[in-house]
């Protein structure tokens, strides 16, 4: 991938995008394409808009001005557009967000049976799969509640791909996890950005965005600063604001 | 120096003398505070005993306990009564079968209890031998219920349907009879009391008022603004008024408004000014459930493609509901306890027979202790194991919970 992307149709296409809260003009006119298969890593200081900027495109946070086209379908005020987007994009979370009432292969399971309609034998046999994938299929009758962060946010990737997602958002997924856990996060997802997922990733994890990322972006106060290959990025940023942040987040 | 590797036991329990030594003995004072204690305890429970044995004069209560379980219901229409006991104690001991713990300690409790009061030797005449054999049958018919329910076939969902088919059955048709059918002929509530309309109102308004209540909650966090304001109307309008008003309200000012034909019976219109009530307090305890649930769990489901109605049924309510199951059930024993009120709007529930039976006799009058007493004991019982179920329920909510 990297340098050789074909000229296809972008899976999702950013144009101009703004979004407010109250009076904090929180996007300032993002433009972004991401192309089928390609891992895009967006970082940048904290309220530099990046979180709510990949929530804009499942529609948890409204943009108010722009276009943004995921899959061929535009987020608009459409409700049957916005299902069938989500069902198109899975989505992890900073707090991982599992469902403490549900065990492990009810909080994967749920989502299949009741949105893509599956039964329950071929949803679980799907959950087991992907908890075989994630590494952690003995934990299919805990509750979240009993495992560990890294564990939960395993189950937390599992139960998002379990939706057979064209597009992974990741918010921050290893912001919330002991040292000791962080790799076996980023271990999970390396192995589904090489198996050829489409993924938007929100992190500090420079290895992981060397290792893997197609592209990189630096956002700053509601902006794209700069973007490129993550060769350019760290070997030679143009803009002094990403040295400066690329300087702090490498020599603590 | 202990090796770290070494597993130290935990320290033993202190045995029984120790055990007194350091919570009841540790200093004079508390050998003194345990010693006068355990002479006041003697003294007290000496004079409630000799009271309650020899004192007290139980003939308000011995003299007419069916009074106190049906009220006036027709002594010749009684096996109508007996019947509808005798399928609650099946389903009852079903129940226990299917829900093990929750039930199993007001199962036993009834069974015994029925037992007891069948084979009590009470000098009464309206204590006939057949009232005694259908008491004697229900500790069986408990445990055969039990040992049905306990059968791997038959599941929760199963025992809620027949209670509710036996709950429509004898509300709708065996107590208050049919015209159109001779053999049960009709019999006006005006004719039923005592524990029967008690618990009538207590679980009517408890099974009605709880999802009017979610419906409630769920209504004043809707995003429509009718729904929203008809909700907020309604709960703020309701818990500002005392619950003696809108039992005036249902059954004087109600009545005047409708067409004469059209008559509500009155212990409907009981019930349903319990049910408006509770429904209230239910609606704002099911919301403050409902806010304690993070914004995450709504955006984590969203994400996965739920619908609205499916992020509300199968992740917010489920949580929210069991952060409450305290607050509920304290709102649904304060509910029970309040049934009484509807004396004022004259029916004859447990409080009012028992201020009927105190003005049958004039000796009667100065009994007043032995008749609350009695009242008293049995409003206790039902919310203790409410109170009972509820923690129970708590504990196997909990598991694998944070």
């Amino acid at each position: 991938m990297g340098e050789n992307q074909e000229k296809n149709e972008p899976i999702i296409l950013c144009k101009d995008v703004h979004k407010w809260f109250d009076d904090f003009h929180a996007l300032r006119g993002i433009s972004m394409e991401v192309q089928l298969r390609e891992v895009v890593v967006i970082f940048g200081p904290s309220g530099s808009g990046k979180s709510t900027f990949i929530r804009t495109l499942n529609r948890l946070e409204e943009h108010q001005r722009g276009q943004i086209i995921v899959d061929g379908i535009e987020l608009s005020h459409d409700v049957r557009n916005i299902e069938r987007i989500r069902m198109e994009t899975g989505m992890v979370f900073q707090q991982f967000n599992l469902f403490p009432h549900l065990s492990v292969l009810q909080n994967i399971t749920l989502a299949p049976i009741w949105v893509r309609k599956w039964t329950k034998d071929q949803a679980e046999e799907v959950a087991m799969q992907l908890l075989e994938r994630v590494g952690i299929p003995e934990q299919a009758r805990k509750f979240p509640g009993q495992l560990s962060g890294g564990q939960q946010q395993r189950v937390a990737i599992a139960r998002a791909l379990a939706m057979q997602p064209k597009i992974m958002l990741f918010d921050e997924p290893t912001s919330a996890l002991d040292p000791e856990m962080i790799k076996e996060v980023l271990d999970v997802m390396i192995e589904l950005a090489r198996s050829g997922m489409t993924m938007l990733v929100v992190t500090h994890e420079m290895g992981f965005a060397r290792g893997v990322a197609d592209r990189m972006y630096f956002f700053d106060e509601g902006l794209i600063v700069e973007s490129g290959s993550p060769d350019d990025i760290f070997n030679n940023p143009r803009e002094d604001r990403t040295k400066l942040f690329l300087s702090q987040i490498l020599h603590h | 120096m202990s090796d770290a590797s070494e597993i130290l036991a935990p320290p033993s329990p202190p045995g029984f003398y120790e055990w007194l030594r350091k919570n009841l003995f540790s200093n004079w004072f508390n050998a003194l505070l345990t010693i006068f204690s355990l002479v006041f305890l003697y003294l007290a429970l000496v004079n409630v005993i000799r009271w309650m044995f020899f004192t007290a004069d139980w003939r308000p209560v011995t003299g007419s306990p069916l009074l106190f379980l049906i009220g006036q219901y027709p002594r010749d229409q009684l096996w109508r009564p007996g019947l509808s006991l005798l399928i609650c104690a099946l389903l009852i001991g079903m129940s226990w079968g299917v829900w093990e713990r929750y039930v199993k300690a007001f199962a036993i409790f009834l069974g015994i209890l029925l037992g007891v009061l069948a084979l009590i030797p009470l000098e009464t005449p309206t204590i006939t031998l057949v009232v005694r054999a259908v008491f004697l049958v229900c500790p069986f018919l408990i445990f055969g219920g039990f040992w049905v329910g306990r059968r791997s076939g038959v599941q929760g969902r199963h025992v809620t349907t027949l209670w509710l088919i036996a709950a429509i059955f004898i509300l709708l048709v065996l107590l208050p009879g049919l015209s159109s059918i001779p053999a049960l002929p009709v019999v006006p509530t005006t004719a039923w009391g005592g524990l029967l309309v008690t618990l009538l109102l207590a679980i009517g308004g408890i099974v009605l008022s709880f999802p009017i209540g979610v419906l409630l909650a769920l209504g004043r966090r809707s995003s429509l603004p009718v729904v929203k304001l008809f909700s907020i109307l309604f709960i703020e309008v309701v818990r500002g008024v005392p619950l003696v008003t809108i039992l005036f309200m249902f059954s004087i000012i109600l009545t005047l408004f409708m067409p004469a034909e059209s008559r509500i019976d009155r212990i409907l219109r009981a019930l349903m000014a319990m049910v408006f009530f509770s429904a209230a307090y239910t609606a704002e305890n099911v919301r403050g459930g409902l806010q304690a649930i993070p914004e995450g769990q709504v955006e984590a489901a969203k994400a996965l493609g739920l619908s609205g109605l499916q992020i509300t049924s199968f992740i917010v309510l489920p949580q929210a509901l069991r952060l409450v199951i305290p607050n509920i059930v304290g709102q649904f024993i304060s509910l029970f306890k309040d049934t009484t009120l509807v004396i004022i709007v004259g029916i004859n529930d447990l409080l009012g027979i028992g201020n009927a039976v105190l003005n049958l006799q004039p000796d009667f009058v100065r009994l007043q202790m032995e008749v609350y007493l009695f009242i008293t004991a049995i409003f206790w019982v039902f919310s203790y194991f409410m109170s009972y179920a509820s923690l129970e329920l708590e504990k196997a909510l909990g598991v694998g919970e944070r």
